[in-house]
């Protein structure tokens, strides 16, 4: 195959990856997409083949490496759970980032077979375009790696902060622009490993200092760089699949990213800079209790049976506590008794974008009943009864009426105007940002401390 | 003078990331997990620079480095492609609109 129709099937299969995202623009479009995508992958990988010889001996290997891997892949999806979701993806990451630095270190050690020029004599550009391309890579793995963890909960979903962080982060950051400049006068290898440990070292520098709920900005970001670290990659090879996916996969994390921060009204760089959380709750300690209506699942099942509608406010402990099929027979239970039913998603709700969405698909609720916040926030007002599941922040009256707080200005469901609230929740403790709720001691919330799952069974059990 | 190819690959990629914005602000927001796992699968296109790598064996000569690195990278990328269109696959069919009440 000559290299020139090598790059024409290149750029269709790179078309075909931007149908594969135009299809998500609605769930009825989006398997067709998925089928787009992994047509696109087939073309670029056989492609790929035929532009390699396809006969040299190296093409069992690369059939047996596939079929390892693929295998790996295809249990793991198969296998997953959908509250699982973010640390699979977060992991994923890692993988995209850490191929990316294997193919730019192979490429620097084999210049040849990428026509890249000779060993210690590579062309300018391309050592600078493969030296950014395995530093972004090399940041996108370890930094994946650490979100992994924190998600998984094998490493505590605190912030770990010092003094000096951020002057040390920098020191790490002008040293990899210096040594990305300096390769191109020396090529040696050492200058090659240390930038990309110097890389592995900020992406763990950059991820630590972020807390648990900040983690669908992290993820987003690192999508993000997965992107530019294949962009990079696709500039050192002239492949153009490459650099038209990664210019998507780069804008579309860096898009995420940006409804994610504006979720919460706070600025990429205060997330990034992290420690959110810290600081406010020590404030709040001191405050008088106030008394606080309670109720159990008995209360909670007279007052929505007599409902004409009920709006379910959804959150990360729905998650935890794996109550969404609960949720959706208790939502079956009062559709019987003829009680409109709609679930509220906040954007940051859950640990990713999106991720209530997918749990809720997954109890079978349909996506016509789930709403977005602009689109919701005006029916709470004419709604009988509030229903909030492991979801707190983002209901806080406080974020629209005290300039003070941490969480001021932040978007939130207007749960407050509906005529009764329940409030599913453990205990009376604040949420992420440390703020104490004060939807807790109004007349009309009554509050149902249990572990979500159990309190739901029981609420259908009350109900049937 | 020639332009560079250099350009031509910029161009691309600048245009690219204008068609990535308009299309993925587009995407509708109870999709955007599916979004992360589908970008995630194809940013593993980068498979095909592994092939590459490994592309020079021949069966005199054993595994260099750049070999060697290159079938890691494709088994990783491997994990990816499958694992990133299958989940996405098996979620994208959990997805699924109101069926007709009387129906059942």
């Amino acid at each position: 195959m000559t290299p020139n129709l090598a790059a024409s099937f290149y750029l269709i299969s790179g078309v075909l990856f931007i149908l594969a995202l135009r299809g998500l623009s609605s769930p009825e479009t989006s398997r067709q997409g998925n089928v787009f995508g992994i047509l696109g992958m087939v073309l670029a990988i056989v492609v790929t083949f035929l532009f390699v010889d396809i006969l040299s001996s190296s093409f069992i290997f690369t059939i047996c490496a596939l079929v390892i891997g693929g295998s790996i892949g295809t249990i793991i999806a198969l296998r997953i759970s959908m509250t699982a979701m973010p640390q699979l993806v977060a992991g994923f990451h890692s993988l995209v980032g850490l191929a990316a630095v294997l193919v730019a270190l192979s490429a620097f050690y084999s210049p040849e077979t990428f026509e890249l020029g000779t060993l210690n004599n590579i062309k300018k550009i391309s050592l600078i375009e493969m030296s950014i391309g395995a530093s972004i890579g090399a940041i996108t793995f370890t930094g994946s790696v650490i979100a992994f963890l924190k998600l998984q909960g094998l490493m505590s979903g605190a912030p770990i902060t010092f003094k000096g962080q951020h002057f040390i982060n920098l020191l790490i950051g002008i040293g990899i622009i210096s040594l990305i400049i300096y390769i191109t006068i020396n090529q040696s290898n050492y200058i090659f490993w240390l930038l990309i440990i110097s890389s592995f070292l900020i992406g763990i520098c950059l991820i630590i200092p972020i807390g648990g709920a900040d983690m669908p900005v992290v993820i987003s970001m690192l999508n993000s760089y997965s992107g530019w670290a294949a962009a990079g990659i696709g500039f050192t090879l002239e492949n153009t699949a490459l650099i038209i996916t990664g210019a998507l996969v780069g804008s579309s994390g860096a898009i995420l990213s940006y409804i994610m921060c504006k979720g919460m009204n706070r600025s990429f760089f205060n997330v990034i800079l992290g420690g959110f959380g810290e600081t406010y709750s020590t404030l709040q300690k001191n405050k008088d209790k106030k008394p606080v209506k309670s109720g159990n699942a008995e209360d909670a099942a007279f007052l929505m049976k007599n409902a004409s509608s009920v709006i379910i406010v959804p959150g990360y402990g729905m998650a935890v506590a794996q109550a969404q099929h609960a949720l959706r027979e208790m939502a079956d239970s009062l559709k019987k008794n003829g009680v409109k039913v709609s679930y509220a998603v906040h954007p940051v709700a859950g640990r990713m974008p999106g991720h209530m969405n997918v749990l809720l698909a997954e109890a079978n609720v349909p996506y016509d009943e789930v709403f977005e916040q602009e689109n919701i926030n005006s029916d709470f007002a004419s709604t009988d009864v509030a229903f909030v599941i492991g979801a707190n922040d983002v209901t806080n009256p406080v974020a629209k009426t005290d300039p003070q707080s941490p969480i001021y200005g932040m978007p939130i469901l207007d749960v407050e105007k509906s005529k009764s609230v329940l409030f599913v929740k453990r205990s009376l403790s604040p949420g992420y940002a440390g703020v104490d709720n004060e939807l807790f001691y109004r007349d009309n919330t009554l509050m149902l401390f249990a572990d979500a799952k159990k309190m739901t069974e029981e609420i259908v059990k009350n109900l049937n | 003078m020639e332009i560079d190819p250099f350009i031509f690959r910029l161009s691309i990629f600048v245009l690219s990331i204008f068609v990535g914005y308009y299309v993925v602000w587009s995407v509708t927001p109870s999709l955007h997990t599916p979004l992360m796992s589908v970008t995630n699968a194809i940013s593993s296109v980068i498979i095909v620079g592994a092939i590459v790598a490994v592309s020079d064996l021949s069966s005199e000569v054993s595994l260099n480095l750049s070999n060697t690195l290159g079938l890691i990278a494709i088994a990783l990328a491997a994990i990816n492609i499958f694992g990133g269109f299958l989940v996405t696959q098996r979620m994208l069919q959990m997805y699924k609109k109101r069926k007709k009440e009387k129906l059942k």
